[in-house]
């Protein structure tokens, strides 16, 4: 009984074709290209809107050296928004619950920052493994500390967002065969499992969009650190 | 005098019962085909539903409804 629960995050194949790839494709037909009209279709405008809102959120701290940077977070940050809020329909697979799919994605960008740091100011970059104004006798202790601290980061992202989904995922599954499982047996206390699913369903509508921020937003303060 | 229209050019809706295998069988079926009818059957939806000047929710919703329906066809075996 219990394996049964993780089957969900187990990604189904028809006729060879596995459903994660249109899980994949499907998020790019929801956003249109705007065409060149000023004023566009309402769902035009509201892409625009909130990709100028995160733009100028992610961009405002990053030298013009990040600007560079703009269209892979900003893009990343629409991509994950989308997976994550359209796992929430039912029947649909996510694939950010997917530690390999979130490995990929965390572990290059994370890289990138390190390596343009190492390579266009390689004494800022290694500084920054002391914080000012340690003790002499702490020097030692501290640079290993933050040398793991620097290397455990692209594990941190990945898996960050791979248990925040998975857990809540798990979390509807179980409460729902909860409330369907009393519904015959103590209906009152099946209403309540049922006001506590809706509540959790509205944690997770927030968990998936602050966790696409979450991550993208740390991908962006490594490197500020290092451009 | 009336113009026949070839059966390769008529529409879908004017096509009779006994002359559908070999309408079928007339459409291309190439790759760039294949990419050229799904272009033109998004740009229909997207014309029809959402490029329009007070586009509502049903555009979308739609969309998510089929999303739904393919992802509980693509994992019925599973259930």
């Amino acid at each position: 009984m219990n394996l049964s629960f993780f089957d969900q995050f187990m990604s189904p194949h028809l006729m060879g074709i596995p459903l994660i790839l249109i899980s994949m494709l499907f998020p790019a037909l929801l956003f249109p290209t705007p065409g060149n009209r000023w004023i566009t279709n309402r769902l035009t405008t509201l892409q625009s809107w909130f990709l100028h809102l995160i733009t100028k959120q992610l961009l405002t701290p990053l030298n013009k050296n990040g600007h560079k940077w703009a269209l892979i977070l900003t893009s990343l940050m629409t991509l994950l928004l989308t997976i994550n809020l359209l796992g929430l329909l039912p029947y649909t697979f996510t694939p950010t619950t997917q530690l390999s799919m979130n490995m990929a994605l965390a572990f290059p960008l994370w890289l990138a920052t390190l390596l343009t740091g190492l390579r266009n100011q390689p004494s800022a970059s290694l500084g920054h493994l002391l914080p000012e104004g340690t003790p002499t006798p702490l020097i030692p202790a501290l640079i290993m500390i933050e040398t793991t601290s620097l290397l455990i980061r692209p594990l941190a992202l990945g898996v960050r967002l791979t248990a925040n989904l998975t857990a809540g995922h798990l979390l509807i599954q179980l409460i729902s065969t909860a409330t369907t499982a009393l519904l015959t047996i103590m209906p009152t206390i099946s209403f309540l499992t049922t006001i506590i699913l809706l509540l959790l369903t509205i944690l997770e509508v927030a968990v998936a969009m602050i966790q696409a921020y979450v991550f993208v937003l740390l991908l962006s303060l490594y490197l500020q650190e290092n451009i | 005098v009336c113009a026949a229209v070839l059966l390769k050019d008529m529409k879908l809706m004017d096509v009779k019962l006994g002359q559908l295998p070999s309408w079928v069988a007339m459409r291309d079926f190439t790759p760039g085909g294949i990419v050229g009818a799904m272009r033109r059957g998004y740009d229909r939806y997207y014309n029809k539903y959402i490029n329009v000047k007070k586009g509502g929710l049903a555009g979308l919703s739609m969309v998510l409804a089929g999303y739904v329906v393919v992802s509980y066809i693509w994992s019925y075996s599973h259930i």
